[in-house]
């Protein structure tokens, strides 16, 4: 079961990841470009878990999460990262064996270390989903979320697809040992021009850290939300459900820099949610309709 | 006798989930093995992540067959009622059913007799019942199939009597086969019997048993810190859980960087507990924490779990780094801060009752009212509220939950607040449990009683009290809190005044946050009142269990209303002290004896009830009990033959018409007795005015030997009445005899 050639950079275990789930039949996809909190609200997962039809894909997401910023100084928090998500529909019975053995080829020995599914259920309000699975301990790390959907917008899916997250940054720590993300070898450290995680993220980090506490304009993004939501609403209308889903995302994210802002109440917070979830619910079952009629 | 064995196998149960599903399987099999006819007499079960199972021993082979008769219709009855009996009978034709004679004719009888069915194929019928069914508290679906279950169902592997049992529910298959340990053993294996199950499985790095597995954790847990001469900080709830966690545990101390230990104690604790399961370690010279954990894995690594323990040691180090970046952080103001008062202010304590902030604001209005009944000073007071809640929006706190309080006193002390405040900000949550510290110093007691007084008068008045076994808030836990810090201080307290304020203050929140205006204040209309002397009536009504709502200055509608509800409150109050004087023995009879007084001071009602517990336990006290008792039943007896009324009752004993020497004596005992007894009342010693009622007991049993109350003469009947009425007077003083059982 030894892999052939342990991983050794960082993009190491998104080709090894890649190729492994590519064996697996899934289709291979690249980044949505919109931006999004978590690799699950990927139409690719969000929307084809919907429906009767089979499917199976993997992708690297970059995720933004405006509030985690941390100006580059925290060793593990981040704003931007990456997630390697994989989603398939149905479910084969030996996903749980499968997604072992992308551990191993990632050289993570489970007669070596402590490999144990801890109960997590995976929720995500501003899309009315949830499942029921794990988060997957490594040695007492969280190194990935193993979820069963059960409901997406708020619909019951049928068939059940299992979802996958693979948390990069954190995964590479610590297979290659590193305690600050930002000296994560990115490229082969044996190459002409090795690179680290912060010689490409650092500058980043620190600036859109800047940005989301600082420099972001609440009362633009209020307005900006107003609009996403009345576009989303009128896409749905006609029945663009695809590009309706963009901006939704739009909204989600919006509503997020406006969080990081700390200008959202308790109260606020939620009716803000709701608001999207409405957004995404609409997005879901004109989807999940299309997708039962052909 | 045969056996059977039973296990579900599945994906990772949630740990918190096996125990419970252990239970619910054993009463789920027992019943409907129960309905089919077979009483197992005792059901083992066990659990681990991926296995929930039984063994019943001694199963017969098959249920008992079944011999009934069943009487039919009369011999001629219409064809309706012979066609419905044929029906419930399983009878094909009429000709199968005999015919008996009895006295009122002839009828039709059935004989059923049904063969027992095999055991084996009961089992296959219940077992898909209970699959389907099983009350997990969330289940699921998973791939194309229908079934639901907490987890993925692989397996059921079921044997009875050495035999497979062929059992498939929505596609999930059964056999004599189930599988080891994930990594150490993922042959399939065969087992025979519920004993070569259990060596298999162990064989194969799986031990299906909780408390073996347990006793192991907690053994090897023990030794490893022994050898290296440190102590397991024991965790009963921790146990249970990791032990759910791991089939074939293996227990390893890690090392964790010493520099955290200048974190708080609990930080570290509940970093390893909550969010990596690690047990704690502690030297034990000091009883301080040691630079270790012991954490528990479910594999036998090929390095002896050097890897493991090392990358756990990482992975704590991570969150501590959290941890003491939040420390940092919040060290670097002080606690209050205009900042984290308005982050209070955007928190919402409950829709209706407004933020956190106006909470303080209003318990820092009854830490006025409390402190005219606790010496406490009054500036540090009103600091510890301002204090109190600050540091609910720290950054730690944020994390950990779990320690408000706690962290609020240290960045108290840290910033040089007064010792007092710093224990109230930690105390005032206080006591938290039956085994809780209660708090004694005058800063922690005023904040403590003012926190819990609260949020008992706002959720009184917006009607969110406890039912039943709903009791979202917590507000038993509060309300036994404050009588226990009442006790516990000797707090003698206008409980009735400060349950009205409470709730008023409660009903103006409420008013403010729904109209968005800010209302007059009820409770200062309460506070203004209190002096006055339609007050003083009000709380002598309001504390009668009878009372009606006062006429006069408290009759409109608002005031009215908080005034029931604060009855109502002080009466929640008073129910909790009689459990806490149940619980301490103390009897039930006699605690409703004092309460029917009406008092609402819960520190004179306790002496109250430990001087009549005494008394009572005197042959005095018991006797006169039984003289009271006479004299209750006697007048009881006149005033329902309507020979004697209230009116009559008022008048005073006439001396010039006492005939005989014993009612002499005892108008003579009463008439010392009872000021006697008034007076000690009054400086409230109870254990003086018992003594006073003590010297009754002799003229009242030779008032009852000697004396005819009943008389012919209509005024020596009536002077007779007059005087056990003032008997029962006098003991009234002290507490309602008529409440008290036995004589």
């Amino acid at each position: 079961m030894a892999p052939d050639k342990a991983p050794r950079c960082f993009q190491d275990v998104i080709l090894t990841l890649q190729t492994y789930w590519a064996e697996q039949g899934c289709a291979i996809l690249q980044p949505y470009d919109e931006q999004v909190g978590a690799g699950t609200l990927h139409p690719a997962t969000t929307l084809r878990a919907l429906g009767p039809k089979h499917w199976r894909a993997a992708y690297v997401q970059p995720s933004r999460r405006p509030k985690d910023g941390r100006y580059g100084e925290n060793p593990n928090r981040l704003q931007h990262y990456y997630q390697f998500q994989v989603i398939l529909k149905p479910n084969p019975p030996d996903l749980q064996q499968l997604y072992l053995n992308s551990l191993v080829r990632i050289g993570i020995d489970p007669l070596l270390h402590d490999i144990r599914f801890v109960e997590d259920d995976w929720e995500n309000p501003t899309v009315g989903a949830w499942g029921l699975g794990w988060e997957v301990w490594c040695d007492g790390m969280e190194v990935s979320q193993y979820t069963y959907f059960q409901q997406v917008g708020g619909l019951d899916v049928r068939p059940v697809s299992g979802e996958l997250t693979y948390g990069l940054e954190r995964l590479a720590m610590y297979v290659f040992g590193v305690d600050r993300v930002y000296d994560l070898p990115f490229n082969d450290p044996d190459s002409a021009t090795p690179l680290t995680y912060g010689d490409i993220f650092l500058e980043n980090e620190r600036q859109q850290s800047r940005f989301n506490f600082e420099l972001s304009d609440p009362e633009q993004n209020l307005r900006w939300f107003n609009d996403a939501e009345a576009t989303a609403k009128r896409l749905l209308g006609e029945g663009a459900v695809l590009p309706a889903f963009d901006y939704t995302l739009k909204a989600s994210h919006l509503f997020n820099l406006l969080d990081a802002r700390g200008v959202v109440s308790p109260t606020e917070r939620q009716s803000f949610i709701a608001r999207v979830r409405d957004l995404a619910k609409g997005c879901a079952s004109a989807w999940e309709k299309l997708e039962t009629a052909q | 006798m045969p056996q059977l064995l039973l296990e579900l196998f599945s994906e990772e149960i949630p740990a918190r989930m096996q125990k419970r599903a252990e239970e619910d399987f054993a009463k789920l099999m027992g019943e409907k093995l129960k309905a089919a006819g077979l009483e197992p007499e005792r059901i083992n079960t066990f659990s681990s992540p991926r296995r929930l199972g039984l063994v019943i021993e001694d199963l017969p082979a098959k249920a008992a067959d079944v011999n009934e008769e069943k009487k039919g219709p009369r011999v001629g009855a219409p064809d309706q009622a012979v066609q419905g009996f044929l029906k419930s009978a399983g009878l094909a034709s009429i000709d199968q059913a005999q015919i008996v004679e009895d006295k009122k004719g002839a009828f039709y009888v059935a004989k059923i007799e049904r063969a027992g069915r095999a055991t084996a194929e009961i089992v296959q019928e219940i077992v898909p019942e209970i699959v389907r069914a099983f009350p997990w508290p969330k289940s699921m679906r998973s791939g194309v199939s229908d079934l639901q279950w907490v987890r993925p169902l692989h397996n059921i592997c079921c044997v009875f009597d050495g035999e497979g049992v062929a059992i498939a529910v929505e596609g999930v298959g059964s056999a004599r086969v189930t599988w080891g340990h994930r990594f150490h053993a993922p042959e399939p294996i065969e087992v025979r019997s519920a004993a070569d199950h259990v060596s298999r499985l162990r064989g194969a790095k799986v031990l299906i048993e909780r408390e073996e597995r347990k006793r192991i954790i907690l053994e090897q847990a023990k030794a490893l810190c022994a050898a290296k001469g440190l102590e397991l900080v024991e965790d009963i709830g921790l146990l249970e859980e990791v032990c759910g966690l791991v089939e074939w545990p293996v227990t390893l101390l890690g090392d964790m960087d010493a520099g955290f230990l200048d974190l708080p104690g609990e930080v570290i604790r509940l970093s390893m507990r909550t969010h990596q399961k690690y047990f704690a370690v502690r030297d034990p010279k000091t009883q301080k924490l040691a630079p270790h954990f012991v954490t528990v894995a479910n594999v036998e690594a090929k390095d002896g779990g050097k890897a493991i323990a090392a990358g756990n040691a990482r992975v704590l180090s991570a969150r501590l780094n959290d941890a003491r970046f939040f420390w940092d952080t919040d060290k670097k103001t002080p606690l209050y801060t205009d900042e984290r008062r308005d982050k209070l202010k955007k928190i919402v304590f409950h829709q209706k009752l407004g933020s956190v902030w106006d909470k303080v604001e209003r318990v820092k209005e009854l830490t006025g009212d409390l402190r005219n009944f606790v010496h406490a000073d009054g500036n540090a007071t009103r600091r510890a509220v301002d204090l109190s809640k600050c540091d609910l929006v720290t950054e730690l706190v944020g994390e950990f939950p779990e320690l408000q309080g706690q962290i609020g006193r240290q960045l108290a002390v840290i910033h040089g607040e007064d010792a007092g405040v710093a224990a109230a900000i930690e105390d005032h949550y206080r006591p938290v449990g039956p085994s809780d510290r209660v708090p004694s110093e005058p800063i922690s007691v005023v904040l403590a009683l003012a926190d819990k007084l609260d949020s008992l008068g706002c959720f009184w008045a917006i009607d969110e009290k406890p039912t039943g076994s709903a009791d979202p808030y917590a507000l038993r836990r509060s309300a036994l809190g404050f009588v226990r810090i009442v006790l516990a201080n000797s707090i003698r307290l206008r409980l009735a005044l400060l349950t009205a304020i409470a709730v008023g203050q409660g009903v103006s929140i409420s008013a403010q946050v729904q109209s968005g205006a800010l209302q007059k204040k009820m409770a200062d209309a309460l506070r203004s009142a209190a002096g006055t002397a339609a007050f003083q009536d009000y709380v002598r009504e309001l504390t009668r269990t009878d009372a009606r709502p006062s006429d006069g200055k408290f009759e409109r509608q608002t005031e009215r209303e908080i005034l029931s509800k604060g009855r109502d409150l002080l009466a929640f109050l008073a129910d909790r002290l009689k459990v806490q004087l149940r619980d301490q023995g103390k009897r039930h009879d006699l605690v409703d004896a004092v309460f029917a007084l009406g008092d609402d001071d819960l520190v004179r009602i306790v002496a109250r009830v430990e001087a009549l517990d005494a008394f009572l336990k005197t042959e005095d006290g018991a006797n006169l009990l039984a003289g009271y008792k006479r004299a209750a039943n006697i007048l009881a007896a006149e005033e329902k033959k309507g020979k004697w009324s209230a009116d009559e009752a008022t008048g005073d004993v006439d001396a010039s018409k006492l005939a005989e020497p014993a009612e002499k004596a005892l108008a003579d005992a009463l008439s010392k007795a009872l000021p006697a007894a008034r007076a000690a009342v009054e400086r409230e010693d109870f254990a003086a005015a018992m003594k006073a009622l003590s010297t009754l007991r002799a003229p009242v049993d030779a008032f009852f030997e000697k004396v005819l109350v009943n008389a012919d003469d209509a005024a020596l009947r009536k002077n007779r009445l007059l005087l056990l009425t003032r008997l029962r007077d006098a003991l009234s003083a002290v507490a309602d005899f008529s409440k008290i059982e036995g004589s």
